[in-house]
């Protein structure tokens, strides 16, 4: 079954077009890479899919198990299954963490705020972080490994049918980046979707991908397998040219 | 010029008619209307059937009223017709004022949704003028009695303990203040007295409304609350449920005197009907080593007017200011808190918080003087804006100032804004904007909610979910 696809989709930020036509599907269960340099518009993807109202779609269409969501408020997405780890995301002041994630247990999985406590605490030490975190405010004074942390914590309760992440690796060290890898193999290993974005091969080594999409300029350029991904490292993004041609050859 | 245009809009659109919808009738047993003259006060004192003294202590306030200018620093409401107000009105006790239909939709729907008893429901939100509760609330009268805690209605409090009253009524906030309280003092109605002996401490916080009934819910409604030393009390007056209001000024004042060692905490949170000026006058006298913690919350009203202010008159004297205030719409707040350090080793505390929504505006006006000889005072003001869109706005207006060296004063002031991003992310988590920010309000004043009783909390945390969501702004 098809989990996601993106037609043709163009789109606009602040009257600059940085999606030009990116054509992709993502069958259930299967974990993709996207891969491309700095300003190839990869977060623009993430973000449009889950939904964000200053990404604007001016072309093309987002489908979710078979669903048009394009026109979809991000609420909507994240209740159908849709989950976005952010590169950065925000400092909330103000609200706890604990009560956050109660709160996203009751509207997307229906748990109520007992069962949720336990739960959370529960997943607190399988991922082994710091109980304290819980009773801080949401990503406020956090490094970014903690904030990447938290957001992998987020997709370990909630569970989503679609994981999307963008740059889960970057910031992080050593240990961060195990323990955020080991909760995306095991998510993927239940079940669940993924659309891994990433500007380095680090994490793959931890991971088994079954596609590698590579986007420049607003374009997916070729897709395949993780030879892409030695290319890269070896070549740099450079030795993928805008029709794929090098790789091809 | 922006500012005062968008004042001058929000008090246009201040009808009773153009707020709620409709208007509803407010049956009156006595009403008093037009000029304000000494024969109306004489009237007012007559049908009190009042001592001497205190007619004489209205007179002087009417002449200090009718003589001082309207203060400078009140913003929005110079157009207030002082001669068209409904200066005395007394409710028909005793019977049910208005039917549960007749109040504002808004109001039924918020109270539908509150899952508090019906009992409590009529009474809270106005309907009926006595809480008809004799079981509990009679006990603890008589629990009152044999410790000699004193509580009751005002004017009771003028004719039984004339002595009591007279020695404190007045001088903590005198007439001749400004020229609201000289009007409140020339005309008062309603209110409580309350007496803590010394000693006696009340294990509980005492919610008002249910002991005293109506009388705390008056226009000029006059508190004043003795703690003699050593004694401990947490009073709680209004509520955060919505109460609908048939009048459109209200000028109350709260008196407290606070004797050596004793702790008063009194808080109140007020979530009145958006046809209401509110004017609110606070003050507190502390002496050595006494504590007295205010906490004012602002939900409702059209435009309110309050600082609770406190004196630290003895030595090792403490006080504590919460103040929160929400303007959700085309309203205003314009609150804060004055501190007084007269003496040696005394510490205050002000943490203000407001939240400006839909087109609201807050303002902050705050006051910390430290006069020359209070050695060793210390004093911290902490003053967050919350702003949850581009409509709203708020100000902040803090004067402090210390004239002894050995002392020191702290401030503090942050602006939060809910902007775009922080909103998706919570929206990304199927979270709604509805949702979003009430989480994110009840976040911001937690440290507040952490002093109050928690079925107490409860309604004010429901109350200010329904605020944001698709019921809207509450009456």
């Amino acid at each position: 079954m098809l989990m996601l696809k993106v037609k043709n989709l163009h789109v606009k930020v602040a009257d600059k077009e940085i999606l030009k036509g990116v054509d992709f599907e993502l069958a259930s269960g299967e974990l993709h890479v996207v891969m491309g340099p700095n300003g190839s518009g990869k977060s623009t993807l993430a973000l449009t899919i889950a939904g964000h109202p200053k990404y604007e779609v001016v072309n093309g269409r987002i489908a979710f198990e078979g669903e048009d969501i394009t026109g979809a408020k991000p609420e909507e997405r994240a209740r159908k299954g849709i989950f976005l780890s952010f590169q950065h995301p925000v400092e909330v002041e103000g609200v706890k963490i604990i009560q956050f994630l109660q709160r996203v247990l009751k509207n997307l999985r229906g748990i109520d705020e007992v069962e949720a406590y336990d739960m959370i605490f529960r997943a607190v030490q399988e991922l082994g972080l710091e109980g304290s975190i819980l009773s801080r405010e949401l990503n406020v004074g956090f490094s970014g490994g903690e904030r990447k942390k938290l957001e992998m914590l987020q997709a370990y309760l909630v569970k989503p049918k679609l994981l999307i992440l963008d740059e889960p690796d970057s910031g992080v060290d050593v240990d961060s980046l195990k323990v955020i890898a080991g909760v995306i193999a095991k998510l993927h290993s239940e079940g669940t979707s993924i659309l891994l974005i990433t500007h380095y091969g680090r994490i793959l080594e931890y991971l088994n991908p079954q596609r590698v999409h590579v986007l420049k300029d607003g374009k997916l350029v070729v897709s395949g397998g993780m030879e892409l991904v030695k290319l890269i490292e070896e070549k740099g993004f450079a030795a993928v040219d805008a029709d794929g041609t090098a790789v091809k050859a | 010029m922006a500012q005062r245009s968008r004042l001058e809009e929000i008090l246009k659109a201040g009808s009773l008619e153009e707020i709620l919808g409709t208007a509803v009738p407010y049956p009156k047993e006595i009403e008093l209307k037009g000029e304000l003259t000494r024969d109306m006060v004489e009237e007012l004192s007559r049908i009190k059937n009042e001592p001497e003294w205190m007619l004489r202590h209205r007179l002087n306030a009417l002449e200090l009223f009718q003589k001082l200018p309207m203060p400078r620093w009140v913003v929005g409401i110079e157009e207030l017709d002082l001669e068209n107000l409904t200066l005395y009105s007394k409710p028909e006790i005793g019977k049910e004022v208005k039917d549960w239909e007749d109040l504002p939709e808004n109001i039924r729907a918020t109270f539908e949704r509150l899952n508090i008893p019906e009992i409590e429901k009529r009474f809270l939100s106005g309907l009926t003028a006595v809480f008809d509760s004799e079981s509990v609330y009679s006990q603890l009268k008589g629990e009152f009695e044999k410790k000699g805690i004193i509580m009751l209605p005002m004017e009771e409090a003028v004719q039984k303990y004339p002595d009591m009253v007279k020695k404190y009524f007045g001088r903590v906030f005198p007439a001749g203040e400004h020229k609201f309280s000289a009007l409140h003092h020339a005309l008062w109605s309603g209110g409580v007295f309350v007496y803590v002996p010394k000693g006696v401490r009340i294990p509980f916080p005492v919610e008002a409304f249910f002991v005293i009934g109506s009388a705390l819910e008056g226009q000029f409604e006059h508190t004043l609350l003795v703690a003699d030393e050593g004694s401990y009390i947490h009073f709680i007056e209004g509520c955060s449920a919505p109460m609908y209001k048939g009048f459109s000024f209200h000028d109350g004042m709260v008196e407290i005197y606070a004797h050596r060692n004793a702790t008063v905490k009194f808080t109140t949170i007020q979530n009145w009907s958006r046809n209401v000026i509110n004017f609110n006058n606070k003050r507190a006298i502390i002496e050595e080593n006494a504590y007295v913690e205010w906490i004012e919350g602002s939900i409702g009203s059209q435009i309110t007017y309050t600082y609770p202010s406190s004196v630290l008159k003895g030595e090792g004297a403490r006080t504590a200011q919460y103040v929160v205030s929400l303007s959700n719409g085309p309203f205003m707040k314009d609150t804060g808190a004055k501190t007084w350090h007269l003496a040696k080793n005394t510490s205050s505390k002000i943490v203000s918080k407001s939240i400006s929504a839909n087109g609201g505006i807050n303002i902050y006006r705050g006051l910390v003087r430290i006069l020359k000889g209070a050695k060793n005072s210390t004093a911290t003001v902490s003053c967050d804006s919350l702003i949850l869109d581009e409509e709203s706005k708020a100000y902040t207006y803090p004067h402090n100032q210390s004239d002894e060296p050995s002392a020191s004063i702290i401030h503090e002031a942050t602006t939060g804004k809910l902007g775009e991003d922080k909103l998706f992310y919570m929206n990304s988590r199927g979270i709604s904007e509805e949702e979003a920010k009430s989480l994110i309000v009840l976040g911001f004043i937690s440290e507040i909610l952490e002093g109050l009783p928690f079925e107490y909390v409860e309604v004010l945390k429901k109350v200010i979910e329904l605020e944001f969501s698709e019921v809207g702004g509450v009456g």
